[in-house]
């Protein structure tokens, strides 16, 4: 589809019943999403969004866009699989903070390992939603919601220190009910050309009804002095330096600083790395690129490597 | 319970292939060489025309602990090891405590004169176990508790003992010129070399293969150049009990192992993805294809895969499964606990319909299990594991060239029946070394999956269509007017979750709808192949590398028929009841405990088996411990459940 076609929200609209709870968050997330790709001009083929499990993870079907509903935990991998398989594709991962901070921790960390072309939207409001309202690894200890029996016992991780120390290159927070703000930080997050993580502070009216949008609106508020970026062959001082500045923000806990935190061009595309691995990689795009010829038998030579092993 | 043979026990009568093969073993400490010196002394062999087998046998561990190395060398094709050598290169004592009782006469014993004298209990790795046996036999033999002893007992079978003086000759290559640093290694090569020599092994095919294994290290290829040519002049006097089988003109083949066929067979079949967490003995695979990406394509331009290894085998099954979505050939390769973490995986796949392929390296389980030692213990699993009910297939490997072959055809059926499929081999495969015809990629015929029919057009595709065969054509993200929805949960034609107890049903139907178009158009040979008597009365059915075994006793037992299954899933079970109908005596030979192909033969066709021949000790089945279970069966002395032991493996 040519460049020029312009799109609008609504090009990205599904046909499906939404079942989100009044309220919630997602539906916020969900309207900046649709704003964001339409602003992009993505055609919707060229796009796929994974969801994990949970509400959140639904996110997909609500899109018309290739929707992949995959397992708890298992989005970024997914998504991953994906972007190596068909790098001219513009790849989202939508999950819970349940979804990526405790069955799928593994993945959120080692994905930071590997500076891959992906967006990582991160639906965070301290709830396991699904499930009737236990208590997620981002619910502080001592707060309990409607589902829990007693005050939650366990500390909360901090998905944005997490994703800091583990490697992501882009690290931004939104505020679910900001819609254009959350556009504007999703298109930046797609645009970057790495791994970009977008922690996105949401309600759940249902189980968590004291963190309300009044809770909300008196802590958010936008970043504006703050520079996030990182140009190539930032040195070891200047990347420790706005580390700090990002503990700075993270640690003030009468705001919710929402924006921007980190734009780091200074570590390589993955795409790099896998370059050396298979040269032939993203040229050759494995997706798309024939393997047999019109008869239907193998373009692959392994002539050579058959003659290492004959006798 | 019958216990069918233990080397060394005084069974003579059983030993089979007394002049079809010859059996050289190898043993030494871990990280010493012992696999590199096989592989050298096998391909100086085959290159004489001659065909080899061999096993391979180590603990999990990096350096120190025993490995040793069967190579059988024949002038026909071999399928299977024999767990009692003729000659037995000792690389330390413990290689002389482990396997000299094992030995068969006539043979010989070729070791470093410096071990000939160790007391067992020096031996700190030697098994407790193994240690008490050796010594009570040592015992009742009034002999001492030393290898010293056990190399008498085997000079009273008749077994030629050759100590060796390698420190000696070590000593003298280092005072050649330019071998100053002759390293502790060239002592294998030279004990290699003297068994060469004992054999009639042409000097030069050895000096070609050492030329070959070292063609990186120019230094060290000069160093055991002169290792080989110094112990073909010293040993040169000595006469030999047993000598090499005549080799044939022969076309041209291969000498590898199950691992590199497989990885041979996802180059040549397209592979674009293949992630990976390490693990033994799966890890080999993976590693032979990032060494080998960059593969030549017919076009002219160059191509091959991108192999990855990922945080743990969730990530690595679920991101293969990811890559398949947009069209890809991708894989996964495993074995033991890394499957039983891919099983949520398999089944979102299953669910969801996506083409992906696994290959999974049996090891022996459960939990940690031996992860270095064969087993067949997974075959129920693969076909069951998971929760609920959705279509895949298994396929299973017999040899290297199945393994190349299935490989292939892995991709193939993954993406016509759009599903899962588990390639099965076990570590028993992947560890051998085996002479195989050239693999010929251009017979095969790559198939792919029902594409999207629509032109572009703004409309979203229904990825779950109805159709009479169950397969639905496969929009492909990226491309105009095949958008599609997707998800693990129950869902309707358009991908869009759906608990409507019609479309629940609709679609169960369908995915199983897939199997029976798959088991309906898979031909027969793909399905199962067939050896020897097809009249015989006596059938024996068996799969993967315990096929080897079968074929090769046949030779030795022509009256019976072999049924060996390719594909486990779908069931072949029309196939298997045609063929059974007539047959008197139903046999199922497999490396497990419960006998679980047997299981299935009986669920899926009604034939009980009348034997189950077993094994798991962690160790393969060989046509050397099949015969007495045969010949025991025939007369009639069979009993329900054959229990095949060794204690000396």
């Amino acid at each position: 589809m040519p460049q020029h076609v312009r799109f609008t929200p609504r090009d990205y609209a599904s046909p499906e019943y939404n079942d989100w709870c009044r309220g919630c968050g997602d539906y916020g997330i969900l309207r900046a999403l649709q704003k964001a790709l339409a602003d992009l001009s993505l055609p919707p083929e060229q796009v796929a969004v994974f969801g994990g499990i949970g509400c959140s993870g639904k996110t997909p079907y609500y899109l018309r866009a290739n929707g992949i509903h995959t397992l708890h935990g298992r989005v970024l991998p997914f998504a991953a699989g994906a972007k190596l398989a068909h790098p001219a594709l513009t790849v989202i991962a939508a999950g819970g903070d349940g979804d990526g901070l405790s069955i799928g921790a593994g993945h959120f960390v080692n994905a930071g390992r590997r500076n891959l072309d992906l967006t990582y939207l991160f639906f965070n409001n301290a709830v396991y939603g699904l499930t009737k309202g236990q208590a997620s690894p981002t619910l502080p200890q001592g707060e309990q919601t409607r589902g829990m029996a007693a005050p939650n016992p366990q500390r909360a991780l901090d998905p944005i220190r997490l994703a800091l120390a583990a490697g992501y290159t882009w690290i931004g927070r939104g505020y679910a009910y900001d819609v254009d703000h959350l556009a504007h930080l999703i298109i930046r997050a797609i645009r970057h050309p790495g791994l970009a993580f977008l922690d996105i502070r949401q309600p759940c009216p249902h189980y968590d009804p004291a963190h309300d949008k009044a809770w909300y609106a008196a802590r958010v508020k936008r970043l504006d002095d703050h520079d996030p970026c990182l140009p190539p062959g930032s040195d070891v001082s200047r990347r420790n330096a706005l580390h700090t500045a990002i503990h700075r923000i993270l640690d003030d806990e009468t705001t919710l600083a929402v924006g921007v935190l980190l734009e780091d061009r200074s570590i390589a595309p993955f795409a790099e790395a896998l370059q050396r691995l298979q040269p032939a990689w993203p040229a050759r795009i494995p997706a798309t690129a024939p393997i047999a010829d019109a008869h239907g038998r193998p373009l692959a030579r392994i002539d050579e490597l058959l003659d290492r092993f004959t006798v | 319970m019958l216990s069918s043979v233990s080397p060394g026990s005084g069974m003579d009568g059983t030993m089979v292939n007394k002049d079809r093969c010859l059996a050289w073993r190898i043993g030494g400490p871990q990280g010493s060489g012992v696999l590199r010196m096989a592989q050298i002394f096998a391909r100086a062999c085959a290159r004489g025309g001659r065909e080899i087998y061999s096993r391979r046998e180590y603990h999990s561990n990096i350096t120190g602990r025993h490995s040793y190395f069967d190579v059988c060398v024949g002038s026909r094709p071999l399928f299977s090891h024999r767990e009692s050598p003729r000659l037995l290169v000792c690389l330390d004592a413990e290689t002389l405590a482990r396997h000299a009782e094992s030995v068969e006469a006539p043979g010989a014993i070729l070791y470093a004169d410096s071990d000939g004298d160790v007391a067992l209990d020096a031996l700190r790795l030697l098994d407790t176990r193994l240690r008490d046996e050796l010594n009570r036999r040592l015992d009742t033999d009034d002999l001492p508790r030393a290898t010293s002893g056990l190399l008498e007992r085997a000079a009273r079978r008749g077994i030629r003992l050759h100590p060796l003086p390698l420190r000696a000759w070590r000593a003298r290559l280092k005072s050649e010129a330019g071998n100053r640093k002759a390293a502790q290694r060239v002592l294998n090569t030279l004990a290699v070399a003297a068994s060469g020599r004992l054999l009639g092994l042409p000097e030069a095919d050895l000096q070609a293969a050492v030329a070959g294994a070292f063609a990186h290290k120019p230094d060290v290829i000069d160093l055991n150049r002169a290792a080989v040519g110094l112990a073909y002049r010293e040993f040169a006097a000595t006469a030999s009990p047993v000598t090499l089988p005549p080799g044939c003109d022969r076309p041209e083949r291969l000498l590898l192992g199950g691992h590199e066929a497989v990885a041979l067979g996802k180059l040549a079949a397209g592979l674009g993805l293949q992630t990976y967490y390490p693990i033994s003995p799966a890890s080999d695979e993976s590693a032979f294809l990032e060494a080998h990406a960059s593969v030549p394509l017919a076009d002219g331009n160059r191509g091959g895969p991108l192999v990855l290894q990922v945080e743990d085998e969730l990530a690595a099954v679920n991101m293969a499964a990811g890559g398949a979505l947009t069209g890809a050939r991708c894989a996964t390769a495993t074995s033991g606990p890394g499957l039983s973490l891919m099983t949520e995986g398999l089944g979102w796949a299953g669910m969801n319909e996506v083409p992906l392929v696994i290959t999974h390296y049996q090891r022996g389980g459960p939990s940690t299990g031996m992860p270095t030692r064969t087993d067949q213990g997974d075959l129920q699993f693969v076909i069951h594991g998971g929760h609920g009910e959705f279509p895949r297939m298994v396929i299973a490997s017999g040899d290297v060239s199945d393994a190349f072959d299935d490989a292939l055809r892995a991709f193939d059926y993954a993406e016509r029946y759009q599903l899962p499929v588990i390639h099965l081999l076990d570590r028993a495969l992947t560890g051998c070394l085996q002479t195989v015809p050239r693999f010929d990629p251009s017979r095969h015929t790559i198939r792919r999956s029902k594409p999207w029919p629509g032109t572009a057009d703004a409309g979203s595709a229904e990825r779950f269509r109805l159709t009479g065969d169950g397969i639905s054509p496969r929009p492909l993200p990226g491309r105009p007017g095949q958008q599609f929805w997707t998800t693990g949960v129950e869902h309707g034609i358009e991908g869009r979750v759906s608990e409507d107890p019609v479309v629940r049903e609709q679609m169960m139907e369908k995915r199983a709808r897939k199997l029976e178009t798959a088991a309906r158009e898979i031909p027969e040979r793909e399905k199962l192949a067939v050896f020897g008597d097809p009249d015989a009365p006596l059938t024996a059915v068996t799969w993967g590398s315990t096929t080897g075994a079968l074929r090769e006793v046949l030779h030795d037992f022509p009256a019976l028929r072999v049924l060996q299954l390719r594909l486990l899933w779908p069931f072949p079970d029309a196939e298997l009841i045609e063929r059974l109908a007539d047959t008197d005596t139903l046999v199922v030979v497999e490396n497990n405990y419960s006998g679980q192909l047997a299981d299935l033969i009986a669920a899926h066709t009604g034939h009980r088996a009348d034997h189950r021949i077993l094994k798991y000790s962690g160790r393969p089945i060989s046509a050397e411990a099949l015969l007495p279970a045969l010949q025991a069966i025939a007369n009639g002395k069979g009993e329900a459940r054959m229990v095949l032991r060794n204690p000396f493996e």
